[in-house]
């Protein structure tokens, strides 16, 4: 549980760090809160030569309002995102969420930029990201480009991202005023990934459901959308046999690992179940 | 008297004896980042140990290559089994009376089995050097299925022991098989089976599991060529039998071995044996004439040294329709890995499994155990319960729910049925042993009282109707558990290890002002013997325990001792404590005797010191006759007050409790809610409450851990798959059920002070309530026995097989 030798770079800027990126190449990783890099470096599964530390990058840092849009900074630790008085009101569920990821202490270090660029199918804000309907702002040597989070992912730990580039900001559009949320995680302890956990954002208008996006955590090698599930609740008051349906419809989709969490038919199960409660969550929410 | 005169209860409060809530002395540093643990030590020079380790669990070792490992810039060393056989040290004897590998000898039988060790200035290095070692290995088919191991066919694990029919323990049965060890009367057991009204039969495993010390187990060796001298430091819970242990193999006079026990992060039973680490550091420092520092970490101690439990037990009870038992018949596949490195006093190679019959009058019983060696790490330590205790508590309370269940009896009356009676102790069991004193009724019923049990079963009745009528999909389980405990190894008639009897000392010292120093042959790991051992001689010579110093662990300044784990600190060491101190307190009455001009028969003693009978203004304090044995002792006898007690028990200590577990269980995700827990202890007397408090809020978390998913499981493989905290189920503060906790007080009657310990008895009464709790939910839907651990996912499947979801 020691980890191999490596240099260490603190670049001021994010051209800076661009730029130590793209030269060294695969042979260099970028540090933000190491909870991911650093456990995999100490296990040696991990073994880079030259560790990019951003913490030194003022340009990583921040949370602002732009119109519709809520744009945070890739270095903004999950406290920070606790803190945030914007997040609470505009983006409550991501208040939500953060609040189940690991535990204050892991919470202080761990960043939103580095939760969701890993593409580690454990992390919560990849399925949540994608149910927001948010995208990445990723910035290489040759420029800068947005994707969206539901294009990034495209396996286990494997992402849009090019060699040398960087994912530096996230915008989420700001859900309309009244919707309803809910992240449901079922795990065994704190500090766990998810047995299973889904992500819901939806408005009703008369007592139906107008719009809704289901996200699912740690049910296959990548964060899923359930858009057939989503559909089935669309128009619905979320009846016992519509709530049946749609959780019937997200399992469809699930292929989760078998682990010590449980075997495959356990957490396809369970699955369903947290798809059932956070769209009842999140109707119940609706203001 | 004036009213600077301090009353009665001022002078015993300042003693801070026996009964108070004295706070833990050693949290002063614990709390302020000041202990000193093994990992602080820094010597001059110190190099790093490390190992590389078997990724097979079976495998051929064909060749192993440390070239390019000695071409990393700090490596000095790489030792393999051909290193240690120069020493003679490339296998050690456990204390099973087995042999144990110190590093892979043609052949692995473990997953990460210690194969080399790197040796290098500093830590980095040395890990730097284990990833250039190059190990050639033929993997062999793994053994993991206890049930597979004496099959006809299965895979030969131990070819040392080739042609050996005969082991520690007598004769073996198989090419894996370790011992056989039989107790009871076996024909009248079976006739008793033959003539019951009602029988039960289930086979109740208790999983592999691993005690998990925050602080792993490590050491620095540093050896003075000039003297001829070794000193250890090191995380031994026993530092004196590590001391004759090397003696014995190393072949280093003992008087020039130094073992130090510094602080040490919890032990439960993980830091009694002698490990690998040790044996190679000790001769790394020998070959290189520098201190050599070894560390666990986190995966190599779950996955390497000492697991607990892995007992799969087949437990069969006789009774009379009206729920009186008459029988009781055990098998125990007792599953040790590679090397039988159990930690039990040696003659008891299933420990104290004969506790099995419980709290309960058992006409007859028959235990076999068979113990048997497959491809998993070695061991079978005493995980926070006396030896093999937990798992027997464990068998027998199942057992008794799964009659009360078969007889359509609550499982509290089936226990208030067949409780030994306060009248029947001394008793003996059908098993061998002799209880020293037991209420067991009165605890039961006080337990019954406080949770309103009649309420709790009402509501259950309710709830399973409820769901019954599909309104709920929660159940509820009610689980009791009433244990009773053999602690206090042991007299020496019967309890020894390596031939050394199983006693336990205590060196007094007073200085002239009235202060003093204890040294004791035990070693806290975090039981706070500081603190009450201090309490116990403040209350027997009437010193403030704040004037004692404690000291443990040295074994050039302590007395020799067997060390702490089994709950055997206050029953032994606690009684050495309290002999020394007698001892100090008649040779003290004579030195009173003396200065207050009377016969010492007409002194008495009173809180801090005597006082003549029928004059009670004439005294003399504690304090002053410190003083006066430095300077004026009567003609003849020596000066100072010091003495040695060694203490061989007349018996073992035999606490008891009545626990409850309150559960919800949602079927559909297997999620369960611990509502309540409350736990009754009788430990006899009791010396200071909040550590006893203290122990059992710790000794009932670890029992909720292992009840609820703490396991160490391998895969078909041999893979160890929950080897780190990621997997193996560490509850946080947040996971932790509150504790209610109460007691009775039945001293005991053969113990100076009637204390009996405290420390194992919420692992072992804990782990039991939670199964039972969980077993107890699910009985409605038709299931009799649900195996631990009770995790989410296999409550789910449970439930699934019960056919909830159907």
């Amino acid at each position: 549980m020691i980890p191999g030798p490596f240099s260490y770079h603190r670049p001021a800027t994010v051209a800076d760090a661009v730029k130590l990126l793209s030269t060294m190449g695969d042979e260099a990783r970028p540090l933000a809160g190491g909870h991911s890099l650093v456990p995999m470096m100490k296990l040696r599964l991990a073994t880079p030569e030259h560790l990019v530390d951003l913490h030194g990058i003022d340009g990583l840092k921040g949370i602002r309002r732009d119109g519709n849009t809520v744009v945070i900074g890739a270095m903004i630790t999950l406290h920070q995102l606790l803190a945030s008085d914007e997040i609470a009101k505009s983006l409550p569920i991501l208040h939500e969420t953060a609040l189940l990821i690991a535990d204050p202490q892991v919470r202080y270090r761990g960043t939103i930029g580095g939760n969701v660029a890993n593409g580690d199918p454990g992390n919560d804000m990849p399925a949540l990201m994608m149910t927001l309907g948010a995208s990445y702002r990723l910035e290489g040597k040759s420029g800068a480009r947005d994707v969206a989070a539901s294009e990034f992912y495209q396996g286990a730990y494997f992402t849009a991202l090019e060699p040398g580039e960087l994912l530096t900001a996230i915008s989420i559009p700001v859900p309309a005023a009244g919707h309803g949320y809910a992240y449901e995680k079922l795990k065994r302890k704190v500090g766990d990934y998810a047995t299973a956990a889904a992500a819901v954002v939806l408005t009703m208008a008369g007592g139906k459901v107008a719009t809704c996006k289901i996200g699912l955590t740690n049910l296959s090698e990548t964060p899923l959308l359930a858009e057939d599930a989503a559909k089935a609740v669309i128009g619905t008051s979320l009846d016992a046999a519509t709530l049946k349906k749609a959780a019937a419809a997200a399992v469809a989709i699930m292929a989760p690992a078998a682990d010590a969490r449980g075997p495959v038919e356990y957490r396809k199960h369970v699955g369903g179940i947290m798809v059932t409660r956070a769209l009842q969550r999140a109707a119940g929410r609706v203001g | 008297m004036n009213d600077m005169t301090p009353t009665r209860e001022q002078r015993e409060a300042k003693l801070e004896g026996m009964g108070c809530k004295r706070k833990r002395v050693e949290d002063i540093r614990f709390t302020q980042g000041k202990g000193n643990y093994v990992d602080d030590l820094k010597l001059p020079g110190m190099l790093h140990g490390d190992f590389v380790r078997s990724p097979h669990a079976h495998a051929r070792v064909k060749s192993i290559n440390g070239d390019e490992a000695l071409k990393v810039p700090g490596v000095l060393a790489v030792i393999t089994a051909e290193t240690l056989k120069t020493v003679n040290l490339a296998w050690m004897p456990t204390l099973a009376g087995d042999v144990q590998m110190v590093l892979a000898d043609g052949k692995v039988l473990f997953q990460n089995q210690e194969v080399a060790f790197v040796v290098a200035t500093d830590r980095y290095a040395a890990d730097d050097g284990i990833n250039k070692v190059v190990v050639e290995y033929e993997p062999l088919p793994p053994l993991i299925d206890p049930f597979k191991a004496m099959d006809k066919d299965a895979p030969v694990l131990r070819e040392d022991l080739a042609g050996k029919t005969t082991g520690a323990h007598g004769p073996r049965k198989h090419h894996n098989h370790i011992f056989e060890w039989t107790v009871g009367d076996k024909d009248l057991t079976d006739a008793a089976f033959r003539k019951a009204d009602v029988t039960i039969k289930e086979m109740i495993s208790y999983h592999r599991t691993h005690p998990s010390p925050l602080e792993t187990c490590q050491c620095v060796c540093s050896f003075d060529k000039i003297k001829g001298e070794l000193s250890i430091w090191g995380t031994f819970q026993a530092p004196h039998v590590i001391r004759t242990v090397v003696a014995l193999i190393a072949k280093i006079p003992e008087h020039k071995i130094h073992v130090i026990s510094p602080d040490i992060g919890g032990g439960f039973g993980n830091k009694v044996g002698a490990y690998p680490g040790y044996i190679c550091a000790a001769v790394a420092s020998i070959v290189t004439g520098k201190p050599v520092k070894w560390v666990e970490d986190r995966i190599e101690n779950l996955t390497a040294t000492s697991f607990a439990r892995d007992y799969h037990m087949t437990t069969e009870i006789a009774s009379t329709r009206e729920g009186k038992v008459t029988g009781l018949r055990v098998h125990v596949l007792a599953d040790h890995g590679a090397f039988d490195a159990c930690a039990d006093p040696s003659k008891w190679p299933a420990g104290f499994f004969n506790i099995v019959t419980g709290s309960y009058d058992f006409p007859t019983a028959h235990l076999s155990v068979d113990g048997i060696y497959t491809n998993k790490a070695p061991g079978g330590v005493a995980y926070r319960c006396s030896f093999r205790v937990t798992e027997a508590a464990y068998c027998i309370e199942r057992g008794m729910d799964i009659l009360a269940q078969k007889l359509g009896m609550d499982p509290a009356e089936l226990r208030l049925k067949n409780f030994i009676k306060p009248e029947q102790f001394p008793y003996h069991s059908a098993l061998g042993w002799e209880y020293d004193s037991g209420d067991y009724a009165t605890a039961m019923r006080k337990m019954m009282e406080s949770v309103d049990y009649a309420g709790l079963r009402k509501e259950q009745a309710e709830k399973r109707a409820a769901f019954k009528r599909g309104e709920t999909r929660e159940i509820m389980g009610l689980g009791v558990s009433f244990f009773t405990e053999i602690v206090g190894a042991g007299p020496s008639k019967n309890c020894d290890i390596l031939g050394i009897a199983m006693f336990d000392s205590c060196e007094i010292r007073l200085h002239p002002t009235g202060a003093g120093i204890a040294r004791v042959g035990t070693k806290s790991q975090g039981q706070g013997h500081e603190t009450t051992w201090a309490q116990i001689i403040a209350t027997e010579i009437g010193i403030p325990a704040d004037d004692i110093m404690v000291e443990e662990g040295n074994t050039d300044t302590a007395p020799y001792g067997l060390g702490t784990y089994g709950s055997r600190s206050t029953p032994v060491a606690g009684a050495a404590i309290a002999m020394a101190a007698r001892k100090i307190k008649a040779k003290a009455q004579m030195i009173a005797a003396y200065k207050l001009e009377v016969h010492e028969d007409d002194l008495e003693w009173d809180i801090d010191g005597f006082r003549v009978k029928g004059l009670p203004e004439k005294t003399m304090s504690m304090k002053d006759i410190c003083w006066a044995a430095y300077n004026s002792v009567p003609p003849g006898m020596e000066p100072g007050l010091e003495a040695v007690s060694y203490y061989d028990p007349p018996n073992m200590t035999y606490p008891f409790g009545a626990y409850i577990c309150v559960m919800n269980i949602d079927v559909d995700t297997g999620v369960y809610k611990i509502r309540r827990f409350y736990a009754l202890d009788d430990c006899g007397t009791r010396i200071n409450p909040m550590i006893i408090e203290g122990q059992v809020h710790g000794g009932l978390t670890e029992a909720f851990a292992i009840a609820m998913g703490q396991e160490i499981r391998y895969d078909d493989d041999g893979n160890v798959v929950t080897g780190s905290f990621m997997d193996f189920f560490m509850p946080t503060a947040v996971e932790t059920p509150h504790w209610e906790t109460d007691f009775t007080v039945t001293p005991s009657p053969h113990h100076p002070i009637g204390a009996k310990g405290v420390g194992e008895s919420p692992n072992v009464g804990g782990v039991p309530a939670f199964s039972n709790a969980v077993n107890d939910a699910f009985s409605f839907l038709g299931s009799t026995h649900i195996q631990m651990p009770h995790d989410f996912w296999r409550n789910w499947k449970a439930a699934k097989n019960l056919g909830v979801f159907a």
